[in-house]
């Protein structure tokens, strides 16, 4: 795949390296002289000096016959605009944005970006699986089917526990798909199993469900 | 008529003090306070430091009962961000910004923004006055 990236910042640099290395063509566009000088360097004449943002620079890199551009500099307006130029201008098929205010993700979406990466809360998604507090870690969004996939740990004072799945009082459409018990192989969550203290479940909700979720499995 | 500026450099600041003169009701955004300078002794607005392409900023700017948006900071990206945030996910009925480059201006204006270049305007101006002058 031919893929142009924005930005020669330290993602848009290692991105870079690892798309290379798994045999892609690859264009990165960076504004800053020195930092071209030290991605060619290192990855060889693989940089276009320019703002990526600017119709003209992704002319001259090529973008009509990108399969992907990759926009992962600092600014969100910048990855935002340089996503939309390819998408419009250039039609390139594939566009993802890098973005730093997580409020941004669904706006995003709505102004037309397949897709877009979160660092925030990636790093947030990180900390909640390593933290045991949170009782409910996200895992992933299904965005096309307004789900999200999410573990549950189940506490000692959990209203759910030493009952049946089929008794509980989940909020519709949430579905628990497997259950993992300590010394033991994950189960399929069926109707009759029965809940226990420390089970981790696998679940399926619905977006905006999760708070229900919680209550049915823990009480308030 | 409630009017949201974002950006109070001298084009922000003068079309705010128009307006406000007019009696419009404006609230006008800069991410630097000392940007405000340029508003006018008697300007009756509300001055409001924040960045206009955060959302939650232009809620605090009453962005969800304004009848116009206006985007003049320096960054194009940074108008073109605000502006299709006013216009796709707030709905505000009129939204103008400037957008300085002349390619990305035609591109937002065929996706359906009311965006200006001075620099297109300007060289205009300045080539009829030119012509104008020579014959």
């Amino acid at each position: 795949m031919y893929i142009v990236v924005i930005g020669g910042g330290k993602v848009g640099y290692h991105l870079g390296k690892a798309l290379l290395s798994e045999g892609h063509e690859i264009l990165i566009i960076e504004k800053e002289r020195i930092r071209i000088e030290f991605i060619s360097n290192d990855l060889g004449g693989v940089c276009l000096l320019g703002d990526g943002c600017e119709v003209s620079t992704q002319a001259d890199a090529g973008a009509s016959r990108a399969d992907m551009l990759v926009s992962v500099t600092g600014d969100d307006e910048d990855n935002l605009v340089a996503c939309q130029v390819a998408k419009h201008k250039f039609k390139v098929p594939h566009t993802i944005a890098r973005i730093n205010n997580p409020n941004n993700e669904a706006i995003f979406r709505r102004l037309g970006i397949d897709v877009t990466i979160n660092s925030t809360d990636v790093i947030m998604e990180s900390i909640q699986q390593e933290v045991p507090t949170h009782m409910l870690t996200h895992l992933m969004t299904l965005h096309e089917r307004g789900m999200e996939m999410v573990e549950i740990k189940i506490p000692a004072d959990a209203r759910s526990v030493g009952r049946k799945i089929k008794d509980l009082d989940l909020p519709t459409g949430s579905i628990l798909t497997l259950i993992m018990r300590r010394n033991q192989k994950p189960l399929m969550a069926t109707p009759d199993i029965i809940i226990q203290i420390g089970d981790q479940i696998i679940a399926l909700t619905p977006t905006d469900t999760e708070d229900q979720l919680k209550i049915a499995l823990k009480g308030n | 008529m409630k009017i949201c500026i974002m950006g109070c450099g001298r084009t922000g600041a003068k079309l705010a003090s128009m307006l406000d003169a007019e009696g419009y009701d404006i609230t006008i955004l800069d991410t630097n306070e000392y940007s405000f300078r340029r508003l006018p002794a008697d300007f009756k607005g509300c001055a409001l430091v924040g960045d206009g392409t955060n959302d939650e900023t232009l809620k605090k700017a009453g962005i969800e009962k304004a009848d116009a948006f206006v985007a003049v900071t320096q960054g194009d990206n940074r108008n073109i961000m605000a502006a299709q945030i006013a216009k796709h996910i707030f709905k505000v009925p009129k939204v103008l910004l400037r957008i300085y480059d002349p390619l990305r201006r035609e591109l937002y204006t065929n996706l359906g923004l009311e965006a200006f270049s001075p620099t297109i305007i300007f060289a205009q101006l300045l080539k009829d006055n030119l012509l104008e002058r020579g014959q």
